[in-house]
């Protein structure tokens, strides 16, 4: 690409040809305030939000759909553009509702911050106060809340369904004032092709688009003295949940996430991580299985419940494929109210299951009908990292100088390889670890295969190389299930999650998360491994106990029936 | 729910073998969407919930994607039709001359108000801004008749000749053709 000469707030820059004036301003160093732009969707140029000048032409630009050209002068601070940048804000609030106070993204919402930074008061906030949308708030369903209200249509919702995911659940429909953005004749989200990745949830700008919060539910059972009230939290929420509480992306707060959850009341906090590791030894006798007895591949893995959904509704005739081991979520609970019921002597019916997850998918995984096995619903309750920052904050618990804490035992150990599970391309490693060290006898070196879309490896384990794919993004995924559909997949290993990126880029985590934040999230994860003594799940002492005094062996008679669950052909579209 | 009338699969055949007509002459792509819905419009009347999810699984679009699409345009409808469509000019000329009243003794002879069906799916209701005819204000236009100058008390008369069983129109009633 050729470079170009413009003017930006007289300053001249040399930029590539083809890209828009917002990048240029940002390379210059010119912040443009914008609302509708995405950094990782693409342009829309709707909400007008980042006016600026033609000088030339004295013509106003959405500066991130405008394409940059030679010569051009532009001032991004003249009155012309200042005026429209807020006349155009004024008019996004004119059918909001404007109930900050009453509202779950008051803080983090950029419609309120844009607000504020132009310093628009009541007058402007009134200025052309007109009619509101009066719509139902759409909570059916277990992992999303819509609220067509607060919506200000800037479609980055419907963007990222479709062009991250490949689902398309969301969309536009009717027009006009009436336009909202909805599901297809309304239907709830459980009722429909949607993922409940909440990838929705995460781009949207104002709290249009919610996790169902079950805050309520977990203070009531953490308030009820005859509930014995278990937490697990997922791997990624020690290296994201800090930044809730103003500290950098991937720092790891292990110890004060613990102490947090204790001070919040939990009878016992555990690590996911520990049936992460369970996982990795069900998963991964189940490949070795596969590939000793020459059985159909490739394996693809299933702890992801926004991805199962996925193939569930649009590749039913695949679902063969897919591992048949539990999430690390649902099994952790299953032996929360059997194994380890028993080990305290606590009955299980008074046990209420907790686990904090980096997404909104796992709301409805708790709900399915196939998790029950423990006896009872096995996962009572789940909060996203969102969530539980705010419970610690209603306690007003000054989180940074707590005090490091440790988990529980007796399920408290866990392994390097679960910590990773926690980014795109951990669950491979961690299971290739296992299944090179029982099939060879020998180590595997790091696989590293970063974090971006689509990534593969080869393999050697005993002689035989393996071809591996790890994807994130659901859109890509999709790609490799249709070759696996017309015949062509070369792969023997498919881990697929939801989320780009991963967990650490989960629809419940915290807002906002640019490829920035989540490159560091992971690294975050990836130096906690490196420093953990146990770096395989099957060295794991509390799961090799585990196994000793409760399952017998992986893919034993007990794991099957307590660690195994089946999948759903959805008719939906 | 399956049917236990046992015809089940007759039946479904009986339904959608129209649509997998009409969708066998388009591509398997979003361009042939309108087209496709506005054939199918056609002929069931107005696009049912089944029927809009044959047509995204054919064309590979989501259901949220097709319902985007129906409901940004006014031509598509997803509730049933009624046999006869009536349309009530309000435009300024017939607003002048009483359309008003017109509209308010057609939603008297049928029950319905604007925007509604007749529960036996004769008559649907609509109110249009123009339709060019304003020389004849007030005017209406049944399916594609134009009568106008109309009275509240001339309007049951226009109406009964759509009624079933009157299928052919009396151009005699029809004060006006176009």
């Amino acid at each position: 690409m050729s470079k170009i000469t413009i003017t930006i707030d007289n300053q001249q820059i040399q930029v590539e040809n083809g890209i828009t004036v917002l990048e240029a301003a940002r390379e210059a160093g010119i912040e443009i305030p914008t609302l509708c732009y995405h950094p990782d969707l693409s342009l829309a140029g709707s909400c007008r939000v980042c006016m600026v000048e033609d000088i030339n032409s004295h013509r106003l630009l959405a500066s991130c759909v405008t394409p940059v050209t030679d010569g051009m002068q532009i001032s991004t601070r003249s009155a012309a553009a200042r005026r429209a940048r807020k006349l155009n804000v004024e008019l996004l609030l004119a059918n909001h509702p404007n109930d900050c106070l009453g509202c779950g993204r008051s803080g983090s919402c950029e419609l309120q911050k844009l607000a504020a930074d132009m310093g628009i008061d009541r007058k402007g906030v009134d200025r052309f106060a007109g009619q509101k949308r009066k719509r139902a708030v759409v909570d059916q369903g277990y992992s999303l809340k819509r609220d067509p209200n607060k919506c200000i249509l800037c479609g980055r919702c419907v963007r990222v369904c479709e062009e991250v995911q490949g689902v398309m659940a969301l969309d536009f429909a009717g027009r006009g004032f009436d336009a909202i953005v909805t599901t297809a004749f309304d239907l709830p989200y459980s009722e429909i092709n949607c993922a409940e990745c909440g990838q929705c949830s995460v781009v949207c700008p104002v709290g249009a688009i919610t996790e169902i919060s079950e805050i309520d539910r977990v203070w009531a059972a953490l308030d009820d003295p005859d509930k014995f009230v278990v937490v697990q939290t997922a791997p990624s929420i020690q290296v994201s949940i800090g930044e809730e509480f103003g500290l950098e992306p991937g720092t790891i707060v292990t110890g004060k996430l613990i102490a947090a959850l204790k001070r919040l009341g939990f009878d016992k906090v555990f690590s996911t991580e520990f049936s992460a590791d369970l996982t990795i030894l069900e998963e991964g006798y189940e490949f070795i299985n596969k590939i000793t007895n020459s059985q159909k591949l490739p394996h693809i893995t299933s702890c992801c419940p926004g991805w199962v959904k996925f193939a569930e509704c649009n590749y039913p005739d695949l679902l063969d494929y897919l591992s048949t081991a539990k999430s690390p979520q649902q099994m952790f609970s299953t032996i929360v109210k059997t194994y380890y019921a028993r080990q305290i002597g606590v009955d299980p019916a008074s046990i209420f299951t907790v686990s904090v997850m980096p997404c909104t998918a796992k709301k409805f995984e708790k709900a399915r009908a196939e998790h029950r096995d423990s006896g009872f619903q096995d996962t009572d309750a789940v909060l996203t990292t969102r969530e539980l920052a705010r419970m610690i904050k209603e306690l007003g618990l000054d989180f940074i100088n707590l005090e490091d804490a440790e988990y529980d035992q007796i399920m408290g150990e866990v392994s390097g390889a679960a910590t990773i599970f926690g980014t795109t391309g951990g669950v491979t490693e961690a299971a290739l670890r296992t299944v090179k060290e029982v099939l060879a006898g020998e180590g595997l070196d790091r696989l590293d295969l970063g974090l971006m879309g689509t990534r593969e490896a080869q393999v050697e384990i005993a002689g035989r190389t393996y071809n591996v794919a790890v994807v994130s993004g659901l859109s890509n995924a999709a790609k490799l299930l249709d070759e696996i559909r017309a015949g062509e997949s070369k792969y023997d290993w498919i881990e697929v999650m939801a989320c780009p990126h991963g967990c650490i880029g989960g629809g419940g985590q915290p807002i906002p998360g640019s490829f920035d934040t989540k490159a560091r999230r992971a690294k975050g994860l990836a130096n906690i491994d490196q420093a953990k003594q146990i770096r395989k799940s099957h060295q794991n002492p509390d799961v090799i106990r585990l196994y000793e005094e409760f399952l017998g062996e992986p893919l034993g008679s007990i794991s099957h029936e307590l660690l195994h669950t089946s999948y759903q052909a959805r008719d939906v579209r | 729910m399956n049917c236990i009338c046992g015809h089940a699969q007759e039946s479904y055949a009986k339904y959608f073998d129209p649509l997998y007509s009409i969708l066998s002459n388009y591509s398997k792509d979003e361009s042939s969407l309108i087209p496709v819905l506005q054939d199918a419009q056609d002929h069931y009347g107005y696009l049912p919930l089944d029927v809009l999810k044959e047509i995204a699984g054919y064309l590979g679009l989501s259901l949220g994607k097709v319902y985007g699409v129906v409901t940004f345009y006014s031509q598509f409808h997803l509730q049933p039709r009624g046999r006869n469509v009536i349309r009530v000019c309000t435009g300024t000329a017939c607003h002048v001359r009483g359309g008003a009243e017109v509209l308010k003794a057609i939603e008297n002879e049928l029950g319905i108000k604007s925007g509604g069906t007749t529960d036996d799916l004769e008559f649907t209701l609509e109110t249009v801004a123009c339709i060019g005819a304003c020389g004849l204000a007030p005017v209406i236009m049944v399916n594609d008749d134009t009568h106008g100058r109309l009275a509240p008390e001339t309007v049951a008369m226009v109406l009964n000749a759509y009624r079933t069983k009157g299928e052919e129109v009396s151009r005699a009633t029809s004060h006006v053709s176009h």
